[in-house]
């Protein structure tokens, strides 16, 4: 049973309860027994929910069982075979997958590998088979037990409505179950971390090196996870980015709402949203290719010198990214302010920059605030322009024409590529993304919570 | 008396002026920096649209091929054509004869010069036996050479006296060419600059976007609908709107790690690959779906609804019979900018392995691939000359397919816009 042959078997089932349910309910027999409670349109949508649902049950429950069963079995024969399983065993699986689908040829396996593909034929070709007499069993059964229910005072529209609704409420919860899923995998991971490292050595070390040695008595490579420098470099480049979109943000935001004529702003606007749309790896290329350049040549003119990877370019392109950001939520919550406090102080013969600055701003400060730290914590989570611009080397520096690296670009180089999954260095990025997670999640609440009560207090 | 209140007027109105100043100066800041980068990446980028080939009078000898009758695709998709190249090439430079000098003559073409013999020869079997003129591709340097993207003099110069000059006189024989380059648009990635193509990671975030789509726009839409009319004021829908909210806001590496740790350890899906990269982007484009979806309910007059429930609908049928048409173009346009987002995510799909070297243009959403953002990475991180200008074209392409996303919501957007004046 191939994959299509399933799909066919599914949607033949599907659209034939359908079709059957409808007919039932729309046939002179079922007319006779008077005024019907639902149109015969939800009788046939009763019959398909009966038939898909357990399908889908049964479909689900085959996939966790090709990967928690099949997969062992597979995976031992290939060791009793004498291949050793590596570290990277997804790899392992995938390849002998390939070979038994025929994506891959099979010139080049090795006897072991050519027995475990032919495990994995015969035990997936019995596991299709079973599933496709399990979808059918499920489908006819379930279709069957709603068919019989069909009758005129079935209240079929309320059952279909029921589940209608019910698959509403189950959605809305995917959100949770990402953050709850999020929580988990790098929860348990980092844990497994810290019973490497501990706890205090990697908040407090002043440390980075995540190299391990590959060989036990390799000197000088032990792996070292203090991550300081990491938070440090982070915090380095957000503080640089934050210096460039503040200001600019909050200047432009005001300009656009106080003075700016509507063509003016019409014009203006979206050109600032182009700027919000780029993508960051854009921004990173941008970052190397021009403004890193310009940032050696312009220090080296009076006489600094700067690493071609400097934490000013990848923080000065960064801000640039997030000079937008501040901009819209900015404009939004000084337009959000009463015109009567605008024009009373211009009544009281204010200039219009007095009214900005001493009524305006200080009206929308709470707000202001927010979205500033909505931007820090953008600027701490941004990888792209750090991963491209700023460099990898885990200084400990606040000089900003140095390279530093921050907690999102060692996730990012750490993951890239091959990993062992069993490696402090690879769950480090765990506990660092651990430790990203919560920070940014503490700025998010404390933000959203300033802005929603400042909502209030202006409606 | 008079003369100090005038002081402090002309004061004020200074402050007022520099103020206002600060605004325009800001404006243009950003304004400046946003054509700034759009200058930088053309200027950079516009030239690997084209590329420069040679022009060689081929003999197509069955022999040095090694085909021999019948002469099928395959035979042909075996042959070996490097030498037909060369002898094309040294025939231009007969006096070309010590091994040293003839190895620094064919630095002059690319390793898809004998690719491009093939691809010709299986397009025309007639011509086996016959001399041909064709233009294969020249090697990246000179590429670049052509375009004035390296320099003829000067240090860690990259070609010797007599290659120049082999160089100076096919151009004056005009023997090379200046073309579209269609491998660009229509080819996969390769080691070579002058052979790298984008479509493989065209056709990647095509797959990625559509799984994308498919996951995130019906559950968007489900959620959103539950929480603006069916969801009582409980603490659950509470949780369920601040989860949103902060799940809008998550930065885009810890869904990279979500998908590594629970979708390729835990179930174990296929590396790599668009299925589980779009996976991943429709958890991250969710949020943004269900934010606008709400936005654009809660727009709907009440009379609609009203109107549907005193005419006897259910309240579910008010929901989907009346409330979520007219509030569809909303959807739509939240979904479109939710999708331009997820077009230009990379470090996610950086962790879930869509980096890995793809030679080929992927099938299906289940073939290893790349994605365009990820593909510009990789150009960027090159350490090859050839591609900085094929990285600064990728990103005209993204951000061509960007502006065509924009350009689609806002038509949607002022469509209804006018309908419902």
């Amino acid at each position: 049973m191939n994959s299509i042959q399933l799909i066919t078997i599914f949607i033949v089932l599907t659209a034939s309860a359908g079709v059957l349910g409808w007919r039932r309910a729309s046939s002179p027999a079922f007319l006779q027994q008077g005024r019907s409670r639902s149109r015969a349109v939800y009788h046939g949508s009763y019959t398909v929910l009966w038939c898909t649902v357990p399908m889908i049950i049964v479909a689900l429950g085959w996939l966790l069982v090709e990967s928690w069963v099949i997969r062992p079995a597979v995976m031992q024969t290939l060791a009793l075979g004498g291949v050793q399983p590596t570290a990277n065993i997804a790899f392992q699986y995938l390849e002998i997958r390939n070979i038994a689908t025929g994506v891959l040829p099979d010139t080049h396996a090795s006897d072991a590998v050519l027995i475990a593909v032919e495990r994995y034929k015969s035990l997936s070709s019995i596991a299709s088979n079973i599933f496709a007499a399990l979808l059918l069993v499920a489908g006819v059964s379930g279709f069957l037990y709603s068919y019989r229910r069909i009758s005129a005072k079935f209240p079929a529209r309320e059952q279909v409505e029921k589940f209608v609704r019910f698959f509403l409420l189950a959605s809305s919860t995917v959100a949770i179950l990402t953050t709850l899923s999020i929580v988990m995998a790098l929860v348990v991971e980092a844990l497994l971390f810290f019973k490497h490292v501990p706890l205090l050595d990697f908040l407090f070390g002043t440390k980075w090196s995540p190299q391990v040695a590959i060989r036990a008595d390799q000197v000088g490579s032990s792996g070292a996870f203090g991550a300081i420098p990491l938070f440090a470099g982070t915090l380095l480049i957000a503080l640089i980015a934050m210096l460039v979109a503040v200001p600019i943000g909050l200047f432009s935001a005001i300009f656009l709402s106080e003075y700016a004529r509507p063509s003016v702003r019409h014009t203006i606007k979206p050109m600032l949203e182009i700027l919000a749309g780029i993508p960051t790896v854009v921004y990173g290329f941008f970052a190397a290719l021009t403004v890193a350049p310009l940032v050696v040549k312009a220090s080296a003119a009076i006489g600094l010198s700067a690493s071609s990877e400097s934490a000013l370019a990848a923080g000065l392109v960064m801000g640039v990214m997030i000079i937008p950001f501040i901009s819209s939520l900015s404009d939004d919550v000084i337009s959000a302010i009463p015109t009567s406090l605008r024009l009373g102080s211009l009544a009281l013969g204010a200039t219009r920059s007095e009214t900005i600055r001493k009524v305006i701003l200080p009206a929308a400060l709470p707000g202001i605030m927010g979205a500033i730290l909505l931007a820090v914590s953008r600027a701490i989570g941004e990888t792209m322009i750090v991963v491209m611009a700023a460099g990898l080397a885990a200084n400990l520096t606040a000089n900003p024409l140095e390279s530093v690296t921050t907690v999102t670009a060692q996730i990012v180089t750490i993951l890239i590529g091959d990993q062992e999954f069993d490696s402090p260095k690879t769950l480090a990025a765990f506990a660092l993304g651990l430790t990203l997670f919560c920070v940014t999640l503490v700025l998010n609440f404390v933000a959203l919570k300033i802005v929603s009560t400042y909502e209030e207090r202006y409606d | 008396m008079l003369t100090t209140n005038k002081k402090r007027l002309r004061k004020r109105h200074r402050a007022e002026t520099r103020f206002r100043a600060y605004g325009v100066l800001s404006l243009l800041v950003a304004v400046g920096i946003l054509f700034t980068l759009i200058y930088s990446i053309v200027t950079h980028g516009y030239s690997a649209f084209y590329r420069t080939t040679l022009l060689l009078d081929i003999e197509l000898d069955p022999e040095r091929i090694a085909v021999s009758p019948p002469y099928s695709r395959s035979a042909l998709m075996q042959g070996r054509y490097s030498s037909l190249v060369k002898r094309g090439l040294y025939a231009l430079f007969p006096e070309v004869t010590d091994r040293r000098d003839r190895r620094e003559l064919t630095a002059l073409l690319s390793p898809g010069a004998e690719l491009a013999v093939r691809d010709y020869l299986i397009d025309h079997p007639d011509s086996l036996g016959t001399t041909i003129v064709l233009e294969v591709p020249m090697s990246s340097d000179y590429d670049q050479l052509y375009k004035e993207h390296l320099p003829r003099s000067g240090e860690n110069l990259r070609f010797s006296e007599q290659q120049l000059q082999w160089f100076d006189r096919l151009l004056q024989e005009g023997r090379i060419r200046y073309r579209f380059n269609t491998q660009f648009l229509f080819g996969a990635d390769s080691r070579y600059p002058e052979l790298a193509g984008i479509a493989g990671a065209v056709v990647g975030s095509f797959y990625a976007l559509l799984v994308c789509f498919l996951l995130s726009f019906p559950l968007g839409i489900a959620a959103a609908t539950y929480l603006e009319e069916f969801a009582p004021k409980t603490r659950l829908t509470r949780i369920i709107e601040a989860n949103i909210n902060n799940l809008a806001a998550v930065p885009s590496v810890i869904f990279g790690l979500l998908g590594l740790a629970i979708f390729l350890n835990v179930f174990g899906l296929p590396r790599s690959t668009p299925l589980v990269g779009g996976i991943v982007l429709s958890l991250m484009t969710l949020p943004t779906i269900i934010i606008a979806t709400r936005a654009s309910i809660r727009s709907v007059s009440p009379g609609i609804r009203q109107a549907g429930l005193a005419m006897g609908a259910s309240p579910v049928q008010v929901v989907f019979h009346h409330v979520l048409p007219v509030a569809l173009p909303g959807t739509l346009t939240g979904t479109i900018i939710g999708l331009a987002q997820a077009l230009g995510e990379t470090a996610p799909l950086l962790m879930i392995g869509m980096v890995a070297f793809i030679a080929n243009v992927p099938a299906t959403p289940l073939d290893a691939s790349a994605a365009l953002p990820v593909q510009i990475f990789l150009w960027a991180e090159s350490a090859e000359r050839g591609f900085v200008e094929k990285t600064s074209a990728a990103i005209m392409v993204i951000m061509m397919f960007l502006i065509m996303m924009n350009l689609l919501a806002v038509i949607i957007r002022s469509k209804t816009q006018s309908k419902v004046e």
